[in-house]
């Protein structure tokens, strides 16, 4: 059992070390890459979307049916193929081992066999652009009937791989998360109590713990679809008379594939932003030399959040034609919501204020979060609020809010941390010319992209709209304002490319980092190798003695303590949670 | 489910992330401290018990909620749903004795109750697949009628899970060890066949007795 | 400290946009002037929050940069402040939400004596139905729908016969009477969107939903839908006219009732027969206008435009006359015959670059006639190809 004394024997050629590797911390460099290329898919079909819209009806190959295609494929692979592989499989994998003190997760095979199912499920998504008929066009919310009735784009056979590929990504899903979950409750190092893990592990534990459970709720409404337009079924089809046809479908019901597809949809959006709140923490506390303000507030906050996000899905169905009264109730959680939102929030600034604040680029996008999210946030309690939501419901307002808080905060935080920790990844810095121009064009760019549209959405221009001809009440201002928003998209789709470019120049010719350029107490810093090594901590596991946060403790020579310093280096978490753990 | 489980043998120098006894060898351990008494195996499998009890609970409610609907026509249970009960409660027994046997060393007798335990799922699985067509022959089919797309429906994603657990057990039945590995992977199996078990007599006691007199009352609509 | 002026500026330019910008909310032409107000205390609130935290924020990473010297302070937590930060959050939380769910108390209750109107949705038009002198709506079904009776309503429902059906995108409704919309879909999820009038819901297929408003100002507005329903959604308009009592009146009794529309179309002669009464006392230009009528009530132009826009479908402008080119290669002349195999059964040929999209929907020879004398009239010759797939 014991580790072997030769860390050169791990696994040998190049297939076990790179391709089919069982190394926590190769998958999740493999989960990033697809990710950050099916990402960039999504960027680009989205400045296909702007094209039309910034210049309505000037480019040929964009009509009404691969605008819809466009917006629908944009909208998963952004939410599910993009973020949420990126967050669990990619910051998770990569970071849960190493920050608990593990030498890797505790079902490899399995977190390998994830990886390899998340690649098919992106194979098969793809794959819709090249079947007869296309992607599906139902928009991303794959409302039936329309998603499996002519009249909608990828009818026939789009919107049957795209529910395919979702159950897919679904399995590969539960794969990495049975991973994560055991790894955080079971393979912590000695004195890694569960207060004392740093906040990114928090945010991606509970994150994992919602994708397990609300990710079936999408599993459900996916296969009774999927069954609806390949056997006939009626689960959620009513009678219906399409395109002068009566229909063979009666007796179903599309509200119940509603509930079922928010379910799932709204922890999907906790899912991604829990880690991003835990991220961040850690970047504005590593940036600004502080402990971060109020760790176990922070913690219960995560819980909290966890736990609301599962009572709030019908806020998404306010005017669908549900029981009315339930308004009431949903208006009242998704508000609730807001305050250990708001909490955490306060906690960031607080963090900063009185810190030691070094503008590196991680803390640009730290910092860029906070704003960005703010103003998101913000605008949710509009939306949350079911009788200001009634006028604003699908349209722009809508998409300026959640571009916001899950587009434009949670991938600045990826940036953040990839930044942050490329690093240790790859024992070279990311160039930092080159990342301070991606940072200031993507947080002005999508700033200057998403600001404006909140008031186009209260104008009361709807979304999902191919084109705006000749309403009364939409002044040719608009039109010219969704130009400069479309010029703003192309602007900031092209600084990813220097973002890509930096990720792929720094790996031969970056800087070398040492084993802890940022000066972080976490113990992924505190590897003996970096790149760490197959194992991750060579023949002795490391044993902490405090939590993640100790900077500039007062006393201290350095302005750090790292977790596995000895005891009497001080630095102890605050009173009471300073525990049993300590003990070797 | 976890690598000790999958691998019968591990390539030069790759370690165990867990360990499988009390023993702490000079650091080299670790990997759990003080607190846990259970291998991931047993986390992992309650974590997997957590998603599958989401998934069949979604599914059920969807079936109370779909029944609310004129159209709603019960379908009688084909007598095969008995018989599959039947092969299932025999499968658990069996594995619950293959446990109880394992834990008291007698591998032997074990391996053999595990075996019958493996036959009565995959028996299980063939006694469906009768009912099914036991249904298709009275004309309930898929599209023609809700209450039948629910049967199927439900009986495939249970009988699916079925099938997984075959596949973790063909792994464990070709273990020919009998230390804690071995013990802990047999009383695995027996923890899923158990779940398994408890989840298809919900789905059954659904199937057969759940009507939208009772969903309306519990829902308090009427 | 670029990062420090960036947020300060950030929100003085989001501040300036604000009251600067052109873009806010329709004038207010219902009774909901409440969802206007909620809507008002949400922004300062929330407005509020935004222009603290940020410069906040702004702030302290500028006054609180590195310096060489200057340690971070060790502040790892601080209950009471917590518990009164929750506090007062939750305060601010709570005077967001209960105007909210008073108002939401009132959306909920239409009132006793509104009036009933019925809007009923398909890809992609608009159709309405109000209850006659009975007062009371007839039953209906997705099972009911003909080519006669495109609303489905019960043939067999006493209730039903004397009810108002328009078949077109224009509806009038009487100023400053409360009114209760019901909503019904014939295929996929709808919504029926007036933006000045703020108060909507989605149309579902299978149900019955509904929403109250009351009209409070005169005047022509735009409906939008509000709810994806396939490739012509952003297609599917219509118009609400507001008027006074009397003239909405006067425009309710032009519109046909039920029993009317299904007296009216009467089992056609055969196909290509003698003209009916209509057509053959019809004049020319009638029957242009006749067409013209009908391709609003029956939606044509929802894909189809008459001034040479690219749509869903090919444009009408210049179709006449000109040579069409098929999927499968083949071509032929726009005429009246291929006029009429188009439109009674669209999916047969399809035109080169356009999708299969066009509805078969029910059309007399009459109106056949009629369709052809309009699009006729939009001009002739090979020079306007319609521009594929747009």
């Amino acid at each position: 059992m014991a580790y072997a004394d030769d860390a050169h024997h791990g696994p040998q050629s190049f297939w076990t070390r790179y391709v089919w590797s069982q190394d926590h911390k190769v998958i999740a460099v493999q989960y990033t890459i697809i990710a950050i290329l099916v990402g960039l898919v999504g960027v680009a079909l989205s400045n296909l979307m702007r094209l039309q819209l910034g210049f309505p009806g000037k480019f040929d190959f964009i009509d009404a049916n691969r605008y819809y295609q466009f917006v629908t494929m944009h909208g998963m692979i952004m939410v599910i193929y993009l973020l949420t592989a990126l967050f669990l499989g990619g910051f998770g994998n990569y970071l849960i081992p190493l920050m608990v003190g593990a030498r890797d997760m505790v079902f490899p095979f399995l977190n390998m066999l994830s990886f390899w199912v998340y690649f098919l499920s992106v194979i098969v998504l793809l794959s819709s652009f090249f079947v007869p008929g296309g992607p599906t066009g139902a928009g991303w919310t794959l409302y039936p009937p329309q998603a499996i009735l002519p009249g909608t784009p990828g009818y026939d056979w789009g919107i049957i791989l795209m529910l395919v590929s979702l159950v897919i990504f679904i399995v590969a899903a539960t794969m990495g998360g049975l991973n994560y979950v055991t790894t955080v409750l079971q393979a912590r190092t000695e004195g890694m109590t569960l207060l004392r893990m740093p906040l990114a592990v928090w945010g991606i534990f509970m994150a994992t713990i919602l994708a397990l459970l609300a990710f079936p709720a999408l599993f459900v409404s996916g296969v009774m679809m999927l069954l609806d337009r390949t056997l006939g079924t009626s689960f959620f089809m009513p009678a219906m008379v399409s395109m002068g046809q009566q229909l063979d479908y009666k007796g179903g019901s599309p509200l119940l594939f509603q509930h079922l597809f928010w379910f799932f949809g709204h922890p999907e959006v906790y899912i991604v932003a829990l880690p991003a709140f835990g991220i961040v923490s850690d970047l504005v506390s590593v940036h600004s030399r502080k402990s971060i303000f109020g760790y176990r507030t922070m913690v219960w906050a995560i819980l909290a959040i966890g736990v609301l996000s599962m009572v709030v899905w019908a806020h998404h169905m306010f005017v669908s034609g549900m029981n009315p009264y339930f308004g009431f109730f949903f208006a009242t959680t998704t508000l609730i919501i807001a305050v250990p939102t708001a909490i955490k929030v306060y906690n960031w600034v607080i963090t900063l204020w009185r810190g030691d604040i070094h503008f590196t680029v991680p803390m640009l996008f730290a910092i860029a979060f906070i704003s960005t999210f703010v103003i998101g946030g913000l605008t949710g309690l509009f939306l949350g609020n079911v009788s200001v939501d009634i006028p604003l419901s699908n349209t722009y307002f809508v998409v300026a809010h959640f571009h916001m808080v899950m587009g434009v905060s949670p991938i600045l935080v990826v940036f953040g941390g990839i930044y942050h920790w490329y690093p240790k990844v790859t024992g070279r810095m990311l160039n930092d010319t080159l990342g301070q121009v991606h940072f200031w064009i993507t947080f002005i760019g999508t700033y200057a992209i998403f600001f404006p549209m909140h008031y186009l959405g209260v104008l009361g221009m709807p979304r999902r709209y191919y084109a705006y001809d000749n309403y009364s009440f939409i002044p040719e201002s608009a039109h010219t304002m969704n130009m400069y928003i479309s010029i703003a998209a192309f602007v900031v789709a092209a600084a990813q490319l220097l973002f890509v470019f930096n990720l792929a120049w720094s790996l031969r010719r970056g800087r070398a980092a040492g084993s802890n350029p940022w000066r972080a107490a976490s113990l992924e810093w505190q590897t003996p190798q970096t790149p760490p090594e197959h194992g991750n901590w060579g023949p002795h596991l490391p044993v902490v003695y405090r939590w993640a946060y100790a900077y500039s403790v007062p006393d201290a020579p350095e302005d750090f303590i790292a977790q596995n310093a000895p005891p009497e280096a001080g630095g102890h978490e605050p009173e009471p949670h300073a525990s049993q753990g300590v003990v070797a | 489910m976890n690598a000790e489980s999958i691998s019968t043998q591990e390539p030069a120098g790759v370690f165990r992330v867990t360990r499988d006894g009390p023993e702490g060898g000079p650091g080299g351990g670790g990997a759990l401290h003080g607190h846990e008494t259970r291998a991931p195996g047993s986390i992992g499998l309650w974590a997997f018990m957590g998603v599958a009890t989401s998934l069949f609970s979604l599914f059920l409610v969807a079936y109370a909620m779909r029944m609310d609907s004129p159209d709603w026509h019960r379908v009688a249970l084909p007598w095969q749903a008995w018989l599959s009960t039947a092969l299932l409660v025999s499968a658990s027994v069996a594995m619950h004795l293959a446990t109880r046997a394992a834990r008291e060393g007698r591998m032997e007798y074990a391996r053999m109750a595990l075996r019958l335990g493996g036959v009565g799922a995959a028996a299980f699985v063939a006694s469906q697949l009768w009912a099914w067509q036991a249904l298709y022959a009275l004309h309930v089919v898929p599209a023609n009628n809700p209450a039948g797309s629910f049967f199927y429906l439900l009986t495939a994603m249970h009988g699916l899970h079925v099938l997984g657990g075959l596949v973790g057990f063909a792994f464990v039945a070709v273990d020919r060890g009998s230390g804690p590995r071995t013990v802990r992977r047999i009383g695995l199996c027996a923890r899923y066949w158990h779940f398994l078990l408890a989840v298809w007599v919900v789905l059954l006691g659904a199937l057969g007795w759940l009507t939208p007199e009772i969903v309306r009352y519990i829902c308090g609509t009427d | 400290m670029a990062i420090a002026i960036a947020l300060v500026v950030l929100v003085v330019a989001s501040v300036l946009f604000h009251f600067l910008s052109p873009w806010w909310a329709t004038p207010l032409a219902s009774n909901w002037k409440q969802m206007d107000d909620t809507l008002t205390i949400t922004l300062v609130i929330t407005g509020l929050f935004f222009v603290v935290i940020n410069l906040l924020v702004g702030f302290i990473v500028w006054r609180y940069r590195h310096r060489d010297g200057h340690r971070a302070a060790y502040q790892p937590e601080n209950p009471t402040m917590e518990l009164w930060l929750v506090v007062l959050t939750a305060v601010g939380i709570m005077a967001l939400l209960a105007p909210g769910l008073i108002v939401y108390a009132d959306y909920v209750r239409p009132p006793r004596d509104a009036m009933v109107m019925e809007v009923v949705g398909q890809q992609w038009q608009w159709a309405f139905r109000f209850p006659g002198k009975s007062g009371r709506l007839g039953t209906s079904d997705a099972r009911f729908v003909t080519a006669s009776n495109p609303l489905g309503l019960n043939p067999d429902d006493p209730h039903g016969q004397d009810n108002v059906i328009v078949v077109g995108p224009e509806v009038h409704l009487p100023l400053n009477r409360p009114i209760k919309v019901l909503l019904r879909s014939k295929d996929v999820l709808h919504d029926f969107y007036v933006p000045p009038i703020r108060a909507r819901m989605n149309m579902v297929p299978g149900m019955v939903t509904s929403f109250w408003f009351t009209p409070t100002q005169v005047g022509k507005f735009d409906i939008l839908c509000a709810q994806l329903c396939g490739v012509g959604h952003y297609n599917m308009r219509g118009h609400v006219v507001v008027e006074n009592q009397a003239a909405f009146d006067a425009w309710l009794a032009k519109q046909p009732t039920f029993a009317l529309t299904m007296a009216k179309t009467a089992p056609p002669m055969a196909a290509g027969t003698a003209a009916t009464p209509e057509t053959s006392a019809a004049s020319g230009a009638d029957l242009v206008e006749q067409g013209r009528a009908l391709a609003q009530s029956k939606g044509c132009v929802a894909c189809h435009s008459v001034d040479g826009k690219p749509g869903v479908g090919p444009t009408w402008k210049g179709l006449f006359g000109s040579t069409q080119t098929f999927a499968d290669g083949s071509s032929a002349p726009v005429d009246d015959a291929f006029l009429k195999t188009e439109i009674s059964d669209p999916h047969a040929r399809l035109v080169k670059g356009f999708g299969p999209l066009m509805p078969q929907l029910p059309v007399t020879d009459a109106e056949l006639a009629a369709l052809s004398a309009y699009i006729r009239s939009l001009g002739t010759g090979a020079a306007a190809t319609p521009q594929a797939g747009k």
